[in-house]
């Protein structure tokens, strides 16, 4: 189905986006639903985006949910190898 | 109904006047000739105004009805590719129900007002769509509706959605068209105990109304670009929608 299940949080980073383009990113949402182009029924997706710069200022993923749940795992390693002094 | 033999039709982007007033962009298609003919109006699922649904507006003008897709993220984003205007969309809430009524009425009053109208409008939708169709249905003057696979028409939803959707069980016995039903009997969003409820209610209410599940059939298999698409389910589901249209949408 469209899951309608959204989960948004605010951010602060930047994306390379459009236009091969760096944006400041605001807002990220999450999601798991249909993708646009990922061949899956379903995907987890996420798009970064900038709501003051418009539509288009977004980069968008579509994960399996194998993938996605390998990117946390990555997220989660390479933040636990911070070292002690340089976490924040 | 008039069918073209050559399946020659007109496709292109119109301004129609939506909730609240409000000026909206829609995809038109319409066969050529000018004999009288049933209107369809064909509301896009939830990850946007996207190809694939404007390739179902033009299925719909070669089998002969003159159908109009209303852009249902113009207001958030007007002149934005498809998917970012649904992201947009999805980040804000989704498509709010009495705003969605709205522009499909708007939608069916454009249809009408076409000077190969006969007056008869349908309404369909596929996924969100197919809940948005059966709210149409519930609230609005058209003819007939097709709800391809919609959940929470039945079921509870979950508490916490940024998307802010009922269920439409209160608004059921408002029900006033034919509800043409096509679901996938591997889905489960709806389940078959949601499509049963929902075929109990409408029993129960005296509605008039025709479904059809397909065994192998998971979610979304009318989608032409997605791996769920199911060729046996598509062919018998364009043909109980051509049959049903046939019946209630003729002049």
């Amino acid at each position: 189905m469209c899951t309608y299940s959204t989960v948004k949080a605010e951010i602060d980073g930047s994306a390379k986006g459009p236009g091969s383009s760096w944006f400041h990113v605001t807002d990220v949402t999450v999601y798991f639903d249909h993708p646009v182009h990922a061949m899956a029924e379903h995907t987890l997706n996420i798009d970064f985006a900038a709501p003051d710069r418009g539509p288009s200022a977004r980069v968008a993923l579509e994960l399996t949910a194998d993938s996605a749940r390998a990117l946390v795992t990555a997220i989660q390693d390479a933040l636990a190898a911070v070292p002690a002094e340089m976490a924040v | 109904m008039t069918v073209s033999p050559s399946g020659s039709l007109t496709a292109t982007t119109v301004t129609l006047t939506g909730h609240g007033g409000d000026e909206i962009e829609a995809y038109l298609a319409r066969p050529e000739g000018d004999a009288r003919r049933g209107g369809v109006v064909l509301i896009h699922h939830l990850p946007g105004y996207d190809r694939p649904t404007k390739e179902m507006a033009r299925r719909f003008a070669e089998m002969g009805y003159d159908c109009v897709c209303p852009n249902l993220f113009h207001r958030e984003a007007p002149g934005a590719a498809p998917d970012d205007a649904a992201a947009v969309g999805r980040a804000n809430g989704g498509v709010p129900d009495e705003r969605l009524i709205g522009d499909a009425e708007g939608a069916a009053a454009y249809l009408r007002a076409l000077p190969t109208s006969n007056g008869k409008v349908g309404v369909i939708g596929h996924c969100s769509g197919g809940r948005q169709a059966v709210l149409v249905a519930c609230n609005s003057d058209v003819d007939a509706a097709v709800d391809c696979y919609g959940a929470f028409v039945t079921g509870t939803v979950p508490e916490g959605f940024v998307l802010r959707i009922t269920n439409l069980v209160d608004q059921l016995p408002r029900l006033g068209a034919p509800l043409l039903g096509l679901f996938g009997g591997a889905d489960s969003h709806p389940s078959p105990a949601e499509v049963a409820e929902l075929e109990r209610i409408l029993t129960e209410l005296g509605k008039d109304f025709e479904f059809h599940s397909y065994g192998g059939a998971g979610h979304g298999f009318f989608a032409v670009d997605r791996p769920n698409y199911n060729v046996p389910a598509v062919q018998d589901g364009w043909e109980r929608i051509e049959h049903f249209f046939g019946t209630h949408l003729e002049g």
